[in-house]
């Protein structure tokens, strides 16, 4: 079971071997997390200065700019995750299964965020917290989805069982992701009617939707950093009885003086 | 491999009827569950009536959820599931053997009492035929969805806990689709599109939920 897969030099693939990737995820990690700074503060001073005051919503619309983003990812890193598993089962590769652990946290972190800043857009604009709107719930829902991935994988002791679990539950979970939105789509509908929607404003300033975009990459880079962060004490800990694990903790042991 | 079915469902019902006791805690449960609303909410009639569908289903799918874990639980324990999986049939086969006698010994007592607890929610009588149906075509998919988590969770610590964080999410759908055709035939839309609904969905989860369930199970024992 050492990775020490023949494959081509030259070939990506050569990554999906942990023994590769570690060094990898080590030498990406600070770019994206500078990267990820960065842009944090070019959005948020294109999302809290620059940008106009909204015509109907005042000032309040300005959580869009973190809102918005967080939302997008949630719902993306699903899919990422979903994708990493299906790669994993039918690959064999162990690689993908720790890729889409290390990214259920965040994708619930995000989920979670977007659910927050939304009670917290929600109470000025639509007079309650919490609305039993198709999005909102269908939101809900996916946090729970990262919720029970989460609590699945860590339930399990074996790691060969818990990935494939986890990774069946994912792509359950994936199926049901439409039906789930259709659904909660068509109920609230029924009960309620349109009462509440989210219709943005007609047109969006261009800075507005400039400060989103910049955010939305900013959440990109965040998430690949921890991701990539998240995946190396994960590698190190299931390649613990590999002679290469053994050098790399001794050579950053030396490096850290012999303190760790 | 109808033979494999057919030895599985028997031997399945069999055990399901030598210990009914099983049987009928979750009927007592189901009964407990709606029972509990009107004291929670007051026993006024209109407002009983008014949610007497959503309180129906959220019992199922509860009551569901608690016999759940008995699925694999034994045949896990016994080392019965080692030699199902190690024999040459398909697995395919006798899990669906395996859901399909879980259904008939805890799905379908249940759908034969709910008209009974509606009627002590002050249900509309023309309503309870609808709510059969619904009930008929939404709990297999619960089975069927709830067998693939009852294979992943096998064996785990706190399994029926986990067990219901991992599936509650996707029995939304059939909660939503399950009340709202008992609700759509009470407000006269008429409840057609609701129940095609739950059966697309009941064909589509039979399509695919066994062989999810095998592959879960053959996860699970590894």
């Amino acid at each position: 079971m050492i990775a020490a897969e023949r494959a081509p030099r030259a070939s990506l693939f050569r990554f999906a071997a942990p023994q590769a990737f570690y060094p990898l995820a080590g030498r990406l990690a600070p770019w994206f997390a500078a990267a990820a700074l960065l842009l944090t503060l070019a959005g948020m001073w294109l999302g809290f200065f620059v940008a106009p005051t909204d015509a109907t919503q005042g000032e309040v619309y300005r959580v869009i700019f973190i809102h918005v983003p967080a939302a997008w990812m949630s719902m993306f890193i699903y899919l990422v995750m979903a994708f990493w598993s299906a790669v994993g089962l039918v690959m064999n590769t162990r690689l993908s299964f720790v890729m889409s652990q290390a990214l259920a946290p965040t994708g619930a972190m995000f989920c979670f965020v977007a659910l927050w800043t939304g009670a917290l857009w929600g109470r000025p604009t639509w007079g309650a917290y919490w609305v039993w709107d198709a999005r909102l719930t269908s939101q809900l829902l996916l946090l729970f989805l990262y919720l029970g991935f989460i609590a699945l994988t860590r339930a399990i002791e074996d790691p060969r069982r818990a990935d494939r679990a986890g990774a069946m539950i994912a792509l359950v979970g994936a199926v049901n992701v439409p039906i789930i939105y259709f659904s909660v789509k068509w109920w609230n509908t029924l009960h309620q009617g349109a009462s509440v929607s989210l219709t943005k404003a007609p047109s969006m300033a261009s800075t507005m939707l400039a400060g989103m975009l910049v955010m939305a990459f900013a959440a990109w880079a965040y998430t690949l950093a921890v991701t990539l962060w998240r995946v190396r004490p994960m590698i190190l800990e299931r390649e613990r009885h590999t002679e290469w694990v053994g050098a790399v903790l001794e050579a950053e042991g030396a490096k850290a003086g012999g303190g760790r | 491999m109808l033979n494999t079915f057919v030895a599985v469902l028997r031997r399945d019902l069999l055990l399901a009827w030598r210990g009914r006791a099983d049987v009928l805690v979750t009927l007592a449960f189901f009964v407990i569950v709606v029972c509990l609303f009107p004291f929670g909410v007051g026993a006024e009639p209109n407002q009983l009536r008014a949610i007497a569908p959503g309180v129906l289903w959220v019992a199922v799918l509860l009551s569901c959820l608690l016999s759940m874990h008995r699925l694999f639980a034994q045949d896990h324990a016994d080392g019965t599931l080692e030699q199902l999986l190690l024999s040459s049939e398909p697995a395919v086969v006798w899990v669906g053997a395996k859901v399909l006698a879980f259904w008939l010994s805890t799905g379908l007592p249940v759908v034969v009492v709910a008209p009974g607890l509606a009627l002590l929610l002050d249900l509309e009588q023309g309503a309870l035929p609808v709510l059969v149906v619904s009930l008929l075509l939404g709990t297999p998919i619960l089975a069927l969805l709830g067998a693939v988590g009852a294979a992943l969770t096998l064996g785990v610590r706190g399994g029926g806990m986990l067990l219901a964080l991992l599936v509650l999410p996707l029995f939304v759908p059939v909660l939503i689709f399950g009340a709202g055709a008992v609700e759509a035939e009470l407000s006269g839309t008429g409840a057609v599109a609701h129940l095609l609904l739950l059966g697309g969905g009941c064909a589509g989860a039979l399509a695919l939920a066994p062989w999810a369930c095998a592959a879960s199970l053959r996860i699970s024992m590894e």
